[in-house]
Order: structure tokens, then C-alpha cells, then sequence
């Protein structure tokens, strides 16, 4: 790590010791926030105990479906709107305000469409992510250089091979940052439609300790979701900028 | 006019696709394209909706224009200062992949219910990304600028009223963009948590009573509305870059 990173570390490890602190000396009303310390054990026990493994488990194979779903269809439906000029002027407008549009809303009709459970949660998190990933597909694809599928026209390359021998790995650093935004919004759209919508899952888990006044489990659980998603955010955001790295030295 | 035409197309083939939806799954249940335009009108006719709208609208205006300060000012001392940036970075971008819905107990435990801890959340939805997008347009901005600015011996106050902020302007309408959607979805999903007014709840509200043309009449509404202001800071900015171009 270099010091940059040290700092941040340090800030943040900082701002915990100092809520410890807080809530140690009674600054903090408990009824707020437990201290940190407390939490940690908190989740402990609970991992320990296993009482919430069910609900991870099915959280995070969610994040993965939609992840996925979101990843294959967003490139198919990107390379589809490159091609056409028509319907890129088209959709480009309604994909830039595409996040303004409140997804959740929508969620009772795709209920009726998919049936209750994991299947209209999926939905939601794949109609907020697919978008991000449409958007890195034509960012990639627009900036292939004109050469590329030239040489592969002289080569008499077949439409597939081409995608896959050239345009795929030209494309693929602007292809990782649109899936690295799929997984994030996939957690955001799953977690959150289970918080408010849901009858299981991590996101209902801390609604209900929120509603029962179990403010501890509740913590343990926020921190769960904090720690897990920041872990894996921080390892695709590095891979991320090594990919884009390579791009500018031009390897 | 051609301008115009490929998005219209693809707004009406966006309708014809939920009337289809709407026909096979029958309209009990997708409630069509007419029958929920109706439903809005007679909805709009109401005090209670837009009392309901009132609300919401409150909320995100507190919210935006709390982001947009706190924001723009923080996006400032970030752009300007390598060192501020470097450390600062890392914490807001994971802060903003964080699913924050999960963090709307905590707020409501520290900021009680009601409309602050619904601005609270919008701000926190809003916030990092206009600071994010201010920081980066101020470091990709010409050097020259800067270096100008202190071979004028210009004071910090003016570096950052006269030249940085004039100079990317459009970024900051584009930064106010994301960050009004943000808030909007904030506000939202704080509504429908945890409320007893706004559209968000009146959302819930209509889930848990199984009125779908009510629901599908609100979200119409909202993507309107959300999707029109969007095009007209859309046509700001690039109206904005347009002159600075010229010049």
C-alpha cells in the first residue's frame, strides 16, 4: 500500500477509535449506536451461531444471478445498439436519465410477471444494473480503434471469431468497469429491494431487528454489508485501474 | 426535428411493449397504457397527491440543495489539492457503492422520523457523487488555467470563483444531474421505509393494497417527471458547453 492509502486507512481507522471513544463515555447515547467494539462482537456471535447464514447465502447468490444476467445481457444489448444508428440516437437520451427513474417502483408488477421470491428481486437489481453495463459496452466499442476490425476483414474473419478474438480483449478494460458498476448496483438493487419489499434475505434481516428494536443485531448486520461490499469493491476498483493503466501505456 | 425522432420512436415502442405486457399478462394484473394514463389524470385532480407530491418535492429540494453545497465545495478542495484527493478518494467511492439503504436505520435513529432524516438520506445519496464529478473535472482542467491564475497572483477565494468555476461549469450541471437523481431515489426509498406521507409511501401504500394501476400511475409520474428534468439539464449543459466553445 502506498501512503495515500496509509492515510485513508489511518483516517478511517481514526473515525472508528473515536466513535469507540464517544460511546465508551456515554457521548453517544447507546439507544443510538453501539460502540464498534460491541458490534464486532456482536457479528461474531452471530456468524458464529449461524443464525443468519441462510440469509447471506441467499443475498449474495442473488447479487450473483442478477450480477450475471446483467453482465451477459447489458454486452448483448450494447453491441446490438452500437451497430444501429437508429436506435443508438434513440436509446442514448432515456439511458443517461435511466437512473433517475426510481426501479423499485415497478417492483408489484414484476412481482405479478416473475411470481413472489428471489426471481423479482433478481429483476430489479438486473433493471438497475444492466444499464451501467450497456453504457461501458458502447464506451468500449466506440473507442475500438477503426484498424482493429479491418485487419480482421482482411483476415477473412467470421462475425463470431471477430467478436471474440478482437473485439472482446480490445474492449475488455471498458467491459471490467462496466461489470465492476453491475456488481455494485446488483447489491445495491437486491439489498435494497429485500429491505423494503421482501419477506427473507439479508436487507429484510435488518429491517426486522430495525422494527423489533434489536439494535445490536441490527449493527452487526449493517456492518456485514459494509465490510463485504467494501472488500469487494476495493479489489474490482484495483483491478480496475491496473486494466486502465495497461490502456494508456498501450501494451 | 431528426434530432428528436429516434428517441420518440423509441418512447413509443417503449409503450407499445407494456401495453403487450399489459394484454398477456391481463389487466388486472398490468393495468394497459390508457387505463393508468386515466387513473393519473384522476389522480392529478386530487389534493391528497399532490399534497404527496409537496412533500416529496420538499425533501429532495432540501436535499439537492444541500448536496450541491456541501458538494461543489468539497469537489473544490478535492480538485485543487492532490494530497486532499488521494487520501479523501478511495473512502467516497466505496462510501458510494455502499447499498446506504441499509444504512436508513442509523439515520433515523440519529435525525428522528420525518423530513430531516428523508434530506439526510438524499444527501447522502447526492453528495459524494457531485463532489466526485466536481473533484475530477477540476484535475483534468488545463493546467494552463491554474498557472495563469498564479502568475496573476489571484487569492485562493478568487482562483476558485474566477477560473475554476466558471471553467467547468457544464460539469458542474452535470454533476447536479446525478446527484438530483440520487436524491430523488433517496428521498424515495426513505419514503417508503419508513413514512406516513410522500409518493413513496403512497407507493407502498398502494403495494400493500394490491393497486396496481395506483402504482404503475405513480411511477409513470415520477419517470416523467425525472426523466424531463434530466433533459433539460441535459440541454443546459450542453447548451453551456456550446458558448464556451465559441469563445
Amino acid at each position: 500500500m502506498k501512503r495515500p492509502g496509509l492515510v485513508s486507512a489511518a483516517i478511517v481507522i481514526g473515525c472508528i477509535l473515536a466513535l469507540e471513544v464517544a460511546c465508551r463515555y456515554g457521548f453517544i447515547r447507546r439507544s443510538v449506536i453501539p460502540a464498534p467494539s460491541e458490534i464486532v462482537s456482536m457479528l461474531y456471535m452471530l456468524l458464529k451461531s449461524g443464525t443468519y447464514n441462510e440469509a447471506i447465502r441467499l443475498t449474495l447468490s442473488n447479487i450473483a444471478i442478477s450480477g450475471l444476467i446483467a453482465t451477459v445481457l447489458g454486452f448483448i444489448l450494447g453491441v446490438i445498439i452500437h451497430a444501429n444508428d437508429f436506435l443508438r440516437r434513440g436509446v442514448e437520451p432515456f439511458l443517461v436519465s435511466y437512473y433517475a427513474v426510481p426501479t423499485f417502483i415497478f417492483y408489484p408488477v414484476l412481482v405479478v410477471i416473475f411470481g413472489v421470491g428471489s426471481a423479482a428481486i433478481i429483476s430489479i437489481a438486473v433493471l438497475m444494473s444492466v444499464v451501467a453495463m450497456i453504457t461501458s459496452t458502447l464506451n468500449g466499442l466506440d473507442r475500438l480503434p477503426p484498424a482493429f476490425p479491418r485487419t480482421a476483414r482482411v483476415f477473412q474473419m467470421s462475425p463470431v471469431s471477430t467478436a471474440l478474438l478482437i473485439t472482446l480483449p480490445a474492449t475488455a478494460p471498458y467491459l471490467f468497469t462496466g461489470m465492476r458498476l453491475v456488481i455494485s448496483y446488483s447489491f445495491i438493487g437486491v439489498i435494497a429491494s429485500e429491505f423494503i419489499l421482501a419477506g427473507e434475505g439479508l436487507g429484510y434481516s435488518i429491517s426486522y431487528t430495525y422494527n423489533n428494536f434489536e439494535n445490536s443485531k441490527m449493527f452487526a448486520l449493517m456492518l456485514f454489508i459494509i465490510v463485504v461490499v467494501s472488500v469487494i469493491n476495493s479489489v474490482l476498483n484495483n483491478i480496475d485501474r491496473r486494466l486502465k493503466q495497461r490502456l494508456q501505456r498501450g501494451d | 426535428m431528426t434530432r428528436f425522432l429516434p428517441p420518440v420512436t423509441i418512447a413509443l415502442a417503449a409503450l407499445v411493449l407494456w401495453q403487450l405486457v399489459s394484454f398477456i399478462a391481463g389487466s388486472h394484473s398490468v393495468s394497459g397504457v390508457v387505463e393508468t394514463m386515466a387513473y393519473l389524470f384522476r389522480m392529478m385532480q386530487q389534493e391528497s397527491f399532490w399534497l404527496d407530491v409537496a412533500e416529496s418535492g420538499t425533501a429532495i429540494f432540501y436535499a439537492i440543495c444541500l448536496s450541491m453545497l456541501f458538494g461543489w465545495a468539497l469537489g473544490v478542495v478535492i480538485g485543487l489539492n492532490r494530497n486532499v484527493s488521494d487520501v479523501s478518494e478511495p473512502i467516497l467511492v466505496t462510501f458510494y457503492s455502499l447499498p446506504k439503504v441499509t444504512l436508513y436505520p442509523l439515520v433515523l435513529l440519529l435525525f428522528g422520523l420525518g423530513l430531516s432524516a428523508k434530506v439526510a438520506f438524499g444527501v447522502m445519496h447526492g453528495l459524494v457523487p457531485i463532489c466526485l464529478i466536481t473533484g475530477n473535472a477540476i484535475r483534468q482542467l488545463r493546467p494552463v488555467y491554474i498557472r495563469t491564475a498564479k502568475v496573476m497572483r489571484l487569492s485562493r477565494s478568487s482562483v476558485t470563483f474566477h477560473v475554476v468555476l466558471p471553467a467547468i461549469l457544464p460539469e458542474l450541471i452535470s454533476s447536479l444531474r446525478i446527484g438530483l437523481s440520487l436524491s430523488i431515489l433517496g428521498v424515495l426509498i426513505g419514503e417508503m421505509f419508513a413514512s406516513k406521507r410522500g409518493l413513496g409511501f403512497a407507493a407502498v401504500n398502494a403495494m400493500g393494497l394490491g393497486d396496481g394501476t395506483r402504482i404503475m400511475a405513480i411511477g409513470v409520474f415520477l419517470s416523467v417527471c425525472a426523466i424531463s428534468i434530466n433533459f433539460l439539464l441535459l440541454e443546459i449543459e450542453s447548451a453551456i458547453r456550446h458558448r464556451t466553445a465559441r469563445i
